[in-house]
Formats: structure tokens, sequence, C-alpha cells
């Protein structure tokens, strides 16, 4: 597609002119997806003092990381003065065998739904499927119940637990949609020369997944790390992840208002996850389009 | 025996997904509707009365709001964000140098939480902090944007910072679908003389009905499940003027102690999401059977 | 050297109480994060320690105390509660019907809490006849407060009725002032509005409405005055009001650009942090009419396993109802102590005031319990009434409409 891209070569002034009107147009949005984080950066370098006189969209006059420093280690969420940084690590010991462990899942899943039908697979697809829309809230109280049960509740296994769960849905999705475009005769072929159930996803299918493999990553990452709702109900005193530390210095309802170390503190939280999204944005674009959107 | 063993891998692959959901969506979809025919308050109880909670719901004003709130804003923000995403993704598509970056710009909203989203957008609609006074103070006092303090229009609010979040996320799903379709026939149509927007409205758009599907399904899913953004954005005010099912569900089930009435109005949530969702399984699925 | 025997003393003692006891230690589930609170709460966790306690924080902030409730919840079901939990009103008795309180009785009757605590509040702590929370202090809800300067240079002493109040504000508005200092969020209308019903229902008319849901009061002549005057002071409060938090409303009576703010006594830590006086720079005047509405914050203690989780119980209650923290903690955080044999004097006038007023309302039966925080109702009922004051604020609805759906909305909460 992207050599038959729909524009001419000539120069004619019309032409210039739908040209710069199209990057005025780019740029406009730009601007309106920039402004949020320019103001949160902008105000996350401010003194509380420059705050409270100036404008919400002036730069700094003074930079000062003092709110980031008190953001990162001196911020006090309750009794303790740590900031983010003991969240932060839970989130990432939470957040990374979770995201392993439900796109492992989520291969095997697709791979079977997609390649090894039998009668009732398109039927466990539409029972995950429909799996992703459950609203959280529902499943609160009865999985709370269900943690208890199984010995769980308030540790970080927990939460992993209930992140591959809720997880699922998607990552199926993902991967069967994926491997639904991959010929049928590969595995046949496959099949005729010996090759098992295993075999088959380890040596052909596994080494063509590296586009939806990143898709699923990010979408994982994403939902993950950002979780309020799980972490703050299936948590306890030293598991609680990063979103739950920042609500709890951001939503504090009394006291004086640090909106820089609440801005640089949000900053903070989302680092990873915008990480994720700059560096591997060109590769998401290219997974989906490797096939993830493709009914 | 390894034969047998071999047959059934694939079910054996898939057994622990299935029992999992089976248990933890189904299982606990069927406990919400149990719990949604008792008196549950503080904590669940198991004694069936009938359908008083829904009577009570539906009885509501506040129910009638949030409903109403969710078609208002459901509406709207899939809309708009297909709009705005298949425009951005169009735009996009005509060689541009600065490709790279802007597509950065337009994803990274969807790498934010819901809830810092909501505290940023706060900050700018407030109109004695952000967009109204900086445009005020520029010397255009009759300007004003108080949108997200005035209770008719608080929920458009919502939609433009849930559209922000969203919209480059949609781009990005139309992008590759822009980029999956078939060159050729785009080229013969080139050599045919026809005007580029009609290859768009007549070829490329139509080609892409799996896109469509594939980003309306993910924008209901965040639509339905909208909560994050309005308790950070606007905390279901002024009044309760964007109260939305998720938040008014949430409300009664953790701020007031009424589970009951909670488990009823996620119940009648699960089927707006049920009539939603299952004519898209439908058609996803028997597609395949061709 | 005096000291270190009081110490080793005192360990003795605590060791052989606890004889058969593991090390106390409590995992305490509270939304006290902001600076001032959170300060305050770090005083118990210091004597917690000095007893030899293990202090465990799960704070979890915001829609006042909705996210920690979540918490709670799912730590309940999930049959792993907190030792400790901030809790009030009827909540408590709500969780003790739920079968999963403690019993802190013993520590309560050798600390001798009935002797020190006001009736109407002891009850709040008790379950049956059993004590199963402890009481960290008391607020009171019904207060005016008002920038002195901004009084004076318009000729306005503080209000003691309702009239007066519109009065000046009617005054201050035509000087250019912002006359009420309001953030429009639903639990701020809530305070406002119980603070009007007092004055205009009073303490007999208040306790029928929203303690005992009296459906002739509800839908009386009265309370469509209440809501007519909850109108006018709707005309009173700026534009940009919606969404506001408290404290930045506070913020605009210290600097002068509002008049008056109708907000707990926890508003006056805000003012002190600024650096004003009461009395000087800023004054405080119960809002008009008798009676007394008070918030009582406190920690109830849940059913746990475990010998030091009981000791931790039994430690934290005693400490939290001891003479020092009481007196340190209210100091940080506006409010008085709930026991009657604090020595006031390091309090401020507003204080001494509050603490006069109790006693007196005690003595007359119009010391109230808060509907707008939690004290008097239910949450089902007291969230259906707040979502007709909240709808009627924000909109152009009629005072006789609010009355009816007042109504509706109490017996459909039922």
């Amino acid at each position: 597609m992207t050599d038959t891209a729909l524009h001419t070569n000539s120069r004619s002034p019309g032409v210039i002119v739908l040209r710069w009107g199209l990057f005025l147009i780019l740029g406009l949005f730009a601007l309106f997806y920039l402004m949020p984080l320019f103001v949160m950066l902008t105000t996350s370098l401010k003194s509380l003092e420059e705050i409270r006189t100036g404008s919400l969209v002036a730069l700094p006059r003074e930079v000062t990381f003092e709110a980031w420093r008190t953001a990162w280690s001196g911020a006090c969420t309750g009794i303790q003065c740590e900031g983010l940084r003991p969240y932060f690590w839970n989130s990432v010991i939470l957040a990374i065998p979770a995201v392993a462990i439900s796109t492992i899942l989520g291969a095997m899943n697709g791979y079977v739904i997609a390649q090894w039908k039998f009668k009732g697979a398109n039927f466990v697809f539409s029972l995950l499927l429909f799996g992703c829309f459950i609203p959280f809230q529902v499943v609160l109280l009865p999985m709370a119940r269900m943690l208890g049960l199984l010995g769980i509740a308030g540790t970080i296994p927990g939460l992993i637990f209930v992140h591959v769960i809720y997880g699922l849905g998607f990552t199926t999705l993902f991967f069967r949609n994926y491997y639904v475009t991959i010929p049928a005769e590969l595995v046949k072929a496959a099949k005729v020369d010996g090759a098992g159930f295993f075999r088959i996803f380890w040596s052909i299918f596994l080494p063509l997944s590296l586009p939806i493999i990143v898709v699923t990553i990010i979408w994982q990452f994403t939902q993950i790390w950002n979780d309020f709702l799980f972490g703050v109900s299936f948590s306890q005193a030293g598991t609680q992840p990063v979103t739950v530390a920042l609500n709890n210095i951001v939503n504090s309802t009394t006291g004086v208002k640090e909106y820089n170390v609440d801005m640089a503190a949000a900053i903070i939280a989302a680092l990873p996850t915008l990480l994720v999204y700059v560096v591997a944005g060109k590769y998401f674009i290219r997974g989906l389009t490797a096939g993830s959107v493709k009914g | 025996m390894t034969e047998w063993l071999e047959r059934h891998i694939p079910k054996m692959v898939l057994a622990p997904s299935f029992i999992a959901i089976l248990v933890f969506v189904y299982g606990f979809i069927a406990w919400t509707g149990w719990v949604s025919l008792t008196r549950s308050k503080l904590l669940p109880k198991y004694d069936i009365v009938g359908l008083i909670q829904y009577e009570r719901l539906f009885d509501s004003p506040r129910w009638d709001t949030a409903l109403t709130n969710l078609w208002i804003f459901g509406g709207l923000f899939i809309t708009t964000a297909m709009v705005l995403g298949l425009m951005l993704a169009i735009l996009l598509d005509q060689k541009i140098r600065v490709e790279g970056a802007l597509r950065t710009i337009y994803l990274y909203p969807m790498a934010l939480s819901m809830i810092v989203t909501g505290t940023a957008w706060k900050w700018i609609m407030n109109p004695g902090l952000g967009l109204q006074k900086m445009v005020q103070d520029w010397g255009f006092e009759n300007f004003t944007f108080d949108w997200v303090i005035n209770p008719d229009r608080a929920i458009y609010a919502v939609v433009i910072a849930g559209v922000w979040q969203s919209s480059g996320f949609v781009m990005a799903l139309f992008l590759a679908g822009l980029r999956s379709v078939d060159g050729e026939i785009i080229k013969a149509a080139q050599v045919d003389g026809i005007p580029n927007w009609r290859i768009y409205t007549a070829i490329i758009i139509p080609s892409m009905a799996p896109v469509f599907l594939s980003a309306f399904i993910v924008l209901a899913h965040l639509a339905i499940k909208s909560f994050d953004l309005v308790i950070a954005l606007t905390g279901g005010g002024p009044g309760y003027a964007t109260d939305l099912p998720a938040t008014y569900m949430y409300a009664m089930a953790f701020s007031r102690g009424d589970i009951g009435q909670a488990a009823s109005s996620a119940m009648v949530m699960m089927a707006v999401v049920f009539a939603i969702i299952v004519p898209y399984l439908y058609s996803e699925l028997r597609a395949k059977h061709d | 050297m005096k000291h270190y025997v009081k110490m080793a003393a005192s360990a003795i003692a605590l060791t052989c109480a606890t004889a058969a006891f593991a090390e106390p230690q409590a995992e305490v589930l509270h939304y006290w994060t902001s600076g001032g609170e959170a300060k305050s709460v770090a005083v118990l966790q210091q004597e917690f320690a000095d007893n030899g306690g293990t202090w465990i924080d799960m704070p979890v902030a915001g829609g006042g105390g909705d996210a920690a409730m979540t918490a709670l919840r799912a730590r309940v079901l999930s049959g792993n509660a907190p030792t400790a939990v901030q809790l009030k009103g009827p909540a408590i008795q709500e969780w003790y019907e739920e079968g999963v309180l403690a019993d802190i009785s013993a520590v309560a009757e050798a600390e001798g809490w009935a002797d020190v605590l006001p009736a109407s509040i002891a009850g709040h702590m008790k379950c049956d006849d059993i004590w199963c929370a402890a009481p960290v202090n008391v607020h009171r809800v019904d207060w005016i407060w008002a920038n002195a300067d901004v009084l004076e240079a318009n000729g306005i002493t503080m209000p003691t009725t309702w009239d007066e109040f519109n009065a000046a504000a009617e005054k201050l508005q035509a000087a250019g002032i912002t006359p009420l200092a309001h953030g429009g969020q639903a639990w701020q209308d809530a305070t406002v509005f119980e603070a009007v019903a007092l004055g205009i229902l009073g303490p007999d008319g208040f306790r029928k409405a929203f303690v005992d849901l009296d459906m002739d009061t509800l839908k009386s002549d009265g309370m469509v005055a209440v809501f007519d005057q909850m109108r006018t002071l709707r005309g009173y409060v700026d534009d940009n009001f919606s969404g506001r938090d408290w404290n930045l409303a506070t913020a605009m009576v210290i600097n002068g650009e509002a008049g008056f703010q109708i907000m707990g006594d926890w508003a006056k830590g805000e003012f002190i942090a600024a650096g004003k006086v009461p009395g000087d720079d800023f004054l405080c005047l119960s809002t008009p009419g008798d009676g007394f509405l008070y918030n009582v914050d406190s920690f109830a203690m849940f059913d746990v396993d475990g010998a030091d989780k009981k000791a931790g119980q039994e430690l934290l209650a005693k400490l939290t109802v001891g003479k020092n923290f009481q007196k340190v903690f209210n100091l940080n955080k506006g409010s008085i102590p709930a026991r009657t044999d604090v020595d006031l004097a390091d309090f401020d006038s507003c204080a001494h005031l509050s603490s006069d007023d109790m006693s007196a309302s005690a003595d007359n039966g119009s010391l109230l319990p808060s509907y707008a925080h939690g004290m008097a109702l239910r949450g089902a009922q007291a969230g259906a009434i707040t979502d007709v004051v909240t709808a009627h604020f924000n909109s152009d609805m009629s005072s006789a409409d609010a009355v009816q759906m007042l109504a509706d909305a109490v017996a459909n909460s039922m």
C-alpha cells in the first residue's frame, strides 16, 4: 500500500496548498494530543508558588526538579514518606509475570482455536471473547472470596492470577485472529512429516509470531500497569501497586495540594507505558497490520 | 495411548483457560444474578426475595441519568473516535515525512491510565485555571468553555477526554487496515483515472469492514467500562450529571453498602453488553464456516 | 536515669500483661493521607512503636474513604481482614451485624471509657452491648468560617440567623466579593444542606428527618424552606465551583476572594497552616440555629486470628482513647478530643467554643449526628438523600419537586 500511496508527484500550486493544509491539520491535532502532557510536564517543573500565581499553560520561569524527587522518594502516602519508589517495584514484579503468562496462554489458546479446530472450539472462543467485556466492578467481591479460598489474597501472586484470568480474552483474540490467517496446509504438511502439536507450534508458529507478540505485550502491559481497581482491592500493605500509591498522593482530600508533585508522580507512574509506546509504537502498527485487525 | 494423547492435546491445552473463564466470568455473572435477587447490603447474602432490586433500580432517577449518559457518551465517544481515527489514518497515509513522530504523538495517550487522563483534562477544562482563563487572558473576554462544570454539558467534556485517550489507538487500527489493502486494486483504479477521494470511499473504506468491527469492539468495551475517567474528571458531577452505569454500580456496592442494588445494575449492564457483542460474535464466527 | 527505670518498668509491665502473647502487631487501613492528617496518625504510630508494637500502614486515599471501603470489603470477603480500620457512624454497627468485628470491651472497661466519653458518642462505639470501636475525635460540622478583614471592611458581623446571613451575602455580592466559598462535590453540598436543615428545622426536626427518616418531616413545609435557602445560597456561590476541593474553597476565604465558607472544623487546619489567627484573621461561629452536628472518626477492630494481632488491637484501642493521643491528634486536625477530661489549654478559641457547645447540647438533647458525614444513617439512605440534594443544588429544580424527590428517594432506598 505504501508504494501506491494516494498522492501524485506533480508540483502544481493546488497540490502544494493541499499539502500545506494537510500539515496544518496534522499539526493542530498533534497540539491537541500533546497539550495535556505539556501541562503536566511544565507544572511538574514549577515551584508551588509559581503554580499559584502563574498561568496553567505558561512555561516555568525557574525549572526545578524538586517535585520529581519528592514524588519518587519523598512524598507521603499515609505515614510512610517514601514516594512512589517501593510501589513502583511492586508494579514491576507484578506486571512482568502477568504479561508473560497471559501472553503465553493466549498464544496457545489462539493456536488451538485457529488451527486445531475441534467440535466446540468456536464456542469456547466466543465464551472467552465475551469475557473481555465483563465490567471489572462485577467480579471484585466474588473474586475476593475466591482469592481467600485459594490462599493468595493480598499477595502479588494473587494479583498476577487475577490479571492473567481477565487478560485471557484479549490475548486469545489477538493470537487467534493472527493465526487464522496462516494457511491450514502448513499444519497438514508438518503433520505428514510426523511433527506433533507442540513441535509445530514451536518451529512453525512461534517464529512467525513476533508482530502479534509485540501487540499483545503492549496491550497487556498497558492494561495491567494502569490498573487501579484490582490493585486497590486485592492488595494489602506492602503489595500495593504504583497506581494505588499515585492515587494516595493525588487524591488526598485535605491539606495543601502540591500540584507539582501530583503531576510529577503521574508522569513517573506513566513512564514505563509511555516508554513502551514510544519505543515499540512502530512495531505496534506493524503487528496490527500483520493480521490482528483482519476479521 | 500416545495417539489418544496426540488427538486430545489441543483440548487439554485449552481446558485450563476454558475452566478459568467458566468459573471466573460466567460463574461470577451467575453469582451476581443471584445476588441481584437478594436484599444484600454491606456483604453478599443469599436469601432470594424476588425482583425488588430491579424495581428500585428503575425507580431511581439517578439510574435513568446513568443509562441516558451511557447512550450519549457511548454513541458520541464511539463515533467521534472512529471518525477522528479514520481521518487521521487517511491523512497520515499520504506519505508524510514525519509520520513516525506524529503517529507516536497520536498514540501515546493510550499509554496513560484513565486516572492520569482525567486529572490532566480536569485542569485544562477548569474554567478558572485552564483553557478558558488562558484565552480570556489573551484578550478574548467573552470566550467561555465551561462544559466540565455545566450539568447539561459535562458529559460532553467526558467525551472529549475519552476521545483524546482512545482515538490514537483507533488511528493505529485504521492505519494498519489501510496498509493491508491490496495495492493492485488501487493501482488499477488510479490508472482508470478515478479521483483519490472516490478510491477511498468506494474501494478502501468498504474493504476495511473488519477493522471497523474491531475498532467498534475495542471502543464499546472502553465505553462500557469507563469508570476511572469519570471518577477522575468529574467525580460523577456536577450533581450526578455524569454518572455512568459503571460508576453507579460502584457507588452502590462500595460507598453505599447496597450490594443487591449494585448487582441488579450490573446485570442490566451485562445485558447491554450482551446485546452489543452477540451479533458481532455471530457474524465473526459464521464467516469462518464458509 | 529515672527515665530508663520508668521505661524498663513499663516494659516489664507490658511483658507481664501480655505474657502469653507475641509482640503486638496491627495492620491499619485508613484514609488519612494528607499532610496534616498523616502527621497526626504518625503520632499514634510512634506511641504504638514505643509500646513495643509493630504498625503496618495501609493507607487508601480517595473519595472520602470510598476506595478504602472497597479494599475493606475485598479484604473481609477473602478472609484476610485488616487488624484495625478507620470506620465511623452506623457503618460500625453494619459491619458488626455481618459478624466480622472484634470485641474490645476488656480494654474499654479497664480504661473506663464509659466515664470519659459523652453518652451519644459512646453509643456509636458500641455494638449491642459490647464495645467494638475506639473514638479518635469529634469534628463539628455546622460551622461558618469567615475572613475577618473582609467582614470588617463591609461592615458585617457574624450572622446568627439565615436572614442575617443572606443580608450579609447580598452586601458582599454588591461589593464584588464572592459571598460563599463552596466546592461543588456531592458531600460538600450535603454538608451545607445539613447545616441549613439544622437551622431551619431545629434539632428535633433534624432528628426526625435525618435520624428517624420520618416521612412527614421529610415532606414538610420546613423542608421546602430548607431547599429554598439552598437555592438562595446557590446564588452566592461563584460560577467556577463545580468539582472544587474544599480546601481550595477555604483558600478563597483565606485570601479574601470570598467572605464565608460553611464547612466542618477540619477547615480550621487550612487557616492555621496559612498562618492565620482565629479571632483576628478569621472568625468561626456555628451556623444559625441551635444544635451541634458531630462527625466522630473512630477505629473499628476486625476479628482476626493470631495473638500478636489481638494484642495489637488492644494496645491500639488503649492508645487511641489515651489522653496524649487525643490531645496531640486533635490539635493537628482541628477537631476536639472525644473524651471530655482532656485539658484544652493548648487549644484555640474555636475549639473551646466547640467543646462548650458540645457539653451544652449534650445536656439539652441537641447533640446530633451528621448525616452528610455518615454518622446518622446507613450508606444507602444517606446516599439517596445526597443524590437529591446535589441534583437540586446543581440544577433549577423547584423546592417542591426536590422535597417530593427526597421522599421518593428515601422510600426507594429502604
